[in-house]
């Protein structure tokens, strides 16, 4: 592993995104629009029936997390998509890059966008709307790392799905999120989906945490569940991330077979 | 010097379920040598290329560069390859210094900011440094993917028809670079061309390929009268036209 070469592909996105800063709007401009509807629908159900829960509590932190997984998920397809678009395979991979720095390039890429996004949510949350995610307490850094984890992964699958399918592919991936959303428990406890969607949405590591969240903010304690939650959402996290890996490098020596590297553009299906 | 091989070819075959692209060739570079890759399209040139760049795994056969066997250790190897081809072009969004700085950066090239300085020089494209490569002109973007192909002093350089679509006083030019760049550094080069007075004035052996083979090889410039052609491009034609009596 060259750690010049995986400063050369983060670089490259660095490049480009002061070469034409409307990129910076993938990074901070949906994360403020969400935060901000977010936050008013919150205060809106809050303000509902004299309601003594507390919706910004519950909806603007899970809002903040997802969100963060979108980013995260969209920052590497984002970043695997430029050198689609620009036709930037054959010079890439006929160079000394291996796969494994071209990847570690768009993770490092995705970490840096991805945690600035972040920031910008956690700052308007508090401003805005008094929201501080902090009260979760030190329970939020591995929360944060289980879901950066498999926003990574969901990257890497994305990413792989395209490379397998051609540049079309890429309307499969942003409505990514949108759709394990449905199964994270997200917005709601998992308890709320019907048996067999239950079973689906076991599998998906988000759930483990954003079941521990509502748990921690409704009873205001820790118990062992949550660090069984932990340990169960870290290690989804960590397999789905191996396997999306080994998914990509399979499609990648697929590509060197087919010849769908030097023709990409071709869309090789 | 001149006699250490620096690419060897042996049985080279790539199958597309049962069309074969590539079908058994087998060809050497030694160092300092210009080799042309001749053929009608379709001939299997790039897909030859494609091999030796390590972006096509071969159905079969072995590649050698610098004595290695490519598939054992592509990404080492590929420190001492480059490549100019007329479909490849440099990212359009990058400006011709942040590309050269990226692609110096993917092949380690020491003291790159000097090498990049030298490099504009040399291919005039120093006035061009902040603009972006999509904004550059074909014979100034050729100058650019040129410059990136030896950004890394390569002992193999693969061009793929680097002259095409330039207008003869640029083609002429790139030519030339070219030229006097392996004479200079003695550097083995592989090169694909349709240009019959190229091919005369540069290449010091070329390979025929039709349908995937290797129909003729030699030095180009006694060829025709081997084979009882007033010129190249005659002889050329008729092997396109007539493979199947060249031996194919």
């Amino acid at each position: 592993m060259s750690f010049t070469r995986v400063y050369a592909i983060f670089l490259r996105q660095v490049f480009l995104i002061k070469s034409n800063p409307t990129r910076l709007a993938t990074i901070f401009l949906w994360v403020i629009v969400d935060t901000i509807q977010w936050g008013f629908i919150s205060e809106y159900l809050g303000s509902l029936g004299q309601s003594t829960f507390s919706f910004i509590t519950v909806i603007l932190g899970a809002i903040i997390l997802w969100e963060f997984v979108t980013r995260t998920q969209h920052g590497l397809m984002r970043g695997f998509l430029e050198d689609i678009w620009s036709q930037n395979f054959i010079n890439y991979f006929a160079s000394p890059l291996e796969i494994k720095e071209y990847l570690a390039g768009l993770v490092i890429t995705s970490i840096v966008t991805s945690l600035s996004g972040f920031w910008i949510m956690v700052l308007i949350a508090g401003l805005a709307f008094g929201y501080n995610i902090f009260k979760i307490g030190l329970f939020l850094l591995p929360f944060v790392s289980i879901l950066f984890v498999f926003g990574i992964a969901m990257g890497i699958f994305i990413s792989a799905i395209i490379f397998r399918l051609g540049p079309s592919g890429e309307w499969l991936g942003w409505p990514v999120p949108l759709v394990l959303s449905i199964f994270s428990g997200v917005y709601y406890p998992i308890s709320t989906l019907p048996g067999v969607l239950q079973i689906v949405a076991k599998l998906m590591p988000p759930c483990y945490v954003f079941e521990s969240i509502r748990s921690i903010l409704s009873a205001g304690t820790f118990s062992t569940d949550l660090y069984v939650n932990l340990v169960i959402g870290a290690s989804l996290a960590m397999i789905s991330l191996l396997m999306t890996y080994k998914f990509f490098i399979g499609i990648y020596h697929y590509n060197l077979k087919t010849g769908a590297i030097a023709r990409f553009n071709a869309e090789a299906l | 010097m001149d006699d250490e091989v620096i690419l060897k070819i042996e049985g080279v075959t790539k199958d597309y379920g049962s069309v074969k692209a590539v079908d058994n060739v087998s060809f050497s570079i030694n160092s300092g040598k210009i080799v042309g890759l001749l053929g009608p399209n379709g001939a299997g040139k790039t897909t030859t290329i494609n091999m030796i760049l390590g972006i096509l795994d071969p159905t079969q056969g072995l590649i050698e560069v610098f004595g290695k066997n490519l598939k054992d250790g592509r990404s080492k190897i590929s420190k001492s390859i480059n490549f100019a081809a007329v479909y490849a072009h440099m990212p359009a969004n990058l400006t011709v210094w942040q590309n050269l700085y990226v692609f110096g950066l993917l092949y380690e090239v020491k003291n790159l900011k000097e090498k990049i300085k030298y490099l504009l020089h040399e291919f005039d494209l120093e006035r061009f440094s902040d603009t972006k490569a999509g904004l550059l002109s074909s014979g100034e973007a050729s100058r650019l993917n040129l410059a990136k192909a030896i950004i890394n002093n390569p002992r193999l350089l693969l061009l793929d028809e680097p002259t095409a679509s330039l207008d003869p006083n640029i083609s002429q030019l790139v030519r030339q670079k070219i030229k006097e760049y392996v004479e200079k550094t003695k550097t083995a080069t592989l090169w694909t061309s349709h240009n019959m007075q190229e091919i005369e004035a540069v290449f010091d052996q070329v390979f025929f390929l039709s349908h995937g083979k290797i129909l003729l090889s030699g030095n180009p410039k006694t060829l025709p009268s081997e084979y009882g052609k007033k010129d190249l491009e005659e002889l050329l034609i008729t092997v396109a036209r007539e493979p199947l009596s060249f031996g194919s």
